[in-house]
């Protein structure tokens, strides 16, 4: 049994909630705290991965990553390699497709902060960088944790977006939804079903951690 | 130096309309019914809250001015600000509280000292009682060596005891602090054992005359009665 479609998913899951959480909590952050004019108009973009189908966000993906595309013309220049059929570009892929799942759980867990202690933190000196640092992350750790398992959960079951961007290289871009796919399109029912075995036991793991945080949560 | 307010502002029944003035070393009561724009008004010196018009000074320095478009952040006011009930950080100990804006320790170990908080220290606010929460957020307020003080009903949470000894306290302290000070309260009581000065706010505008219906501490009127403007 190969299971470097497995490893692979878990890698890219892991890459990508990591840069994920450091691009959506300060995005989170402002759009609770900061409301900046047309903040409707960032949030309905931000939730456009929730509604769109996976092939037609992979394919406005494609069109801007691909070589003639704004993102993919920037790779190429700055690093003289194209973006798509990448690990780099399914990373890519798989947050821009993830920010929702970031957002939408963070904007929930600081908007539940108590105002005052950002305001304290306000008369005391601080910036609001600084309060974002100092006060809002400290103080919402279990929220930042549920959303990075939403994260990584959600990045361990994309397959369309990830289609469309890398393809299916293996060891590079095949990861085990992509796997699968082409061991039950080739008839290899037992790889089909190691491979769904373990990503069922790693997906109700993860499934059971959001759980049990959860309540942690409410009990605290 | 002289904290001097000129403050208007628009709220959902009324205008807050009010002048007011306090020199370092004394402390300005404001007190009035509930809904009267007391704690808007102290939120608006903080920063925390933008009025339509008029301009705040603290001596020289400039805090706002809505005909220069001037309006210092919260950060750049330099001020000590204690909540009704304190809002002190629960992720940190009582010490970092304290020292979120100080980092002199021998000025927090004193300032935790003098207010017999010392020994709790190493535990979070979740794990010491209320009284000893608020004498933690006055150590904060006070460890950033503020240029003004406000209190916005800071003993109203407090059991009788705790509030007359941390009362008694604060008048202590007080004498040491060389800065305007002004206190949010309900209590004439407390307005007249701590004020200076006594200010009546009654739906936005300064109604000293609200005063008058509670005369029930002759010390009450007799402050009222010398009230500089």
């Amino acid at each position: 049994m190969d299971y470097t479609p497995l490893l692979l998913s878990l890698q890219l899951a892991a890459v990508t909630t990591f840069f994920l959480l450091i691009f959506a909590a300060p995005l989170a952050y402002i759009l609770v705290f900061h409301p900046m004019r047309g903040v409707s108009f960032v949030e309905s973009f931000v939730g456009l991965p929730l509604v769109l189908p996976p092939t037609v966000f992979g394919f406005f993906l494609l069109i801007l990553m691909g070589p003639e595309g704004v993102i993919g013309r920037l790779h190429q220049t700055a690093l003289g390699t194209p973006l798509i059929f990448t690990f780099g570009g399914i990373v890519i892929a798989a947050m821009l497709h993830g920010i929702p799942y970031a957002v939408q759980p963070l904007k929930t867990t600081f908007s539940k902060l108590d105002r005052r202690l950002l305001e304290s933190a306000a008369v005391l000196g601080c910036s609001r960088t600084s309060s974002f640092f100092r006060v809002v992350l400290p103080n919402s750790l279990p929220g930042i944790a549920s959303a990075a398992i939403l994260c990584f959960a959600h990045t361990m079951g994309e397959f369309g977006v990830i289609l469309m961007i890398g393809g299916s290289i293996p060891g590079e871009t095949r990861v085990a939804s992509i796997a699968v796919y082409e061991y039950v399109e080739a008839m290899r029912y037992k790889e089909a079903w190691q491979l769904s075995i373990a990503m069922l036991v790693v997906s109700y793991l993860i499934l059971l951690a959001v759980n049990l945080l959860e309540r942690k949560n409410h009990a605290a | 130096m002289l904290l001097k307010a000129n403050i208007r502002k628009s709220l959902e029944h009324f205008t807050l309309d009010i002048q007011l003035s306090c020199p370092a070393g004394k402390l300005l009561c404001l007190t009035g019914p509930s809904g009267s724009g007391k704690t808007t008004l102290i939120r608006i010196l903080a920063g925390l809250e933008s009025p339509d018009s008029g301009s705040i000074h603290l001596g020289p320095k400039l805090l706002y001015d809505s005909e220069h478009k001037c309006n210092l952040p919260p950060r750049k006011r330099k001020l000590g600000y204690v909540f009704q009930e304190a809002s002190l950080f629960p992720h940190l100990r009582i010490y970092d509280n304290v020292a979120f804006a100080c980092e002199i320790p021998s000025k927090v170990d004193a300032l935790l000292s003098l207010l017999g908080i010392a020994h709790l220290s190493d535990k979070t606010p979740a794990h010491i009682s209320g009284g000893e929460r608020q004498r933690a957020a006055f150590a904060q307020a006070l460890a950033s060596n503020p240029d003004f003080l406000l209190l916005d009903e800071p003993f109203s949470a407090l059991d009788i005891k705790t509030r007359q000894s941390l009362q008694q306290q604060f008048l202590e302290i007080k004498e040491e602090l060389q800065i305007p000070i002004i206190l949010v309260t309900h209590d004439l009581r407390e307005a007249a054992l701590l004020a200076d000065q006594i200010v009546a706010i009654e739906d936005g505008k300064r109604n000293d005359k609200w005063l008058d219906h509670f005369q029930t501490s002759s010390a009450i009127t007799t402050l009222a009665k010398t009230l500089p403007f």
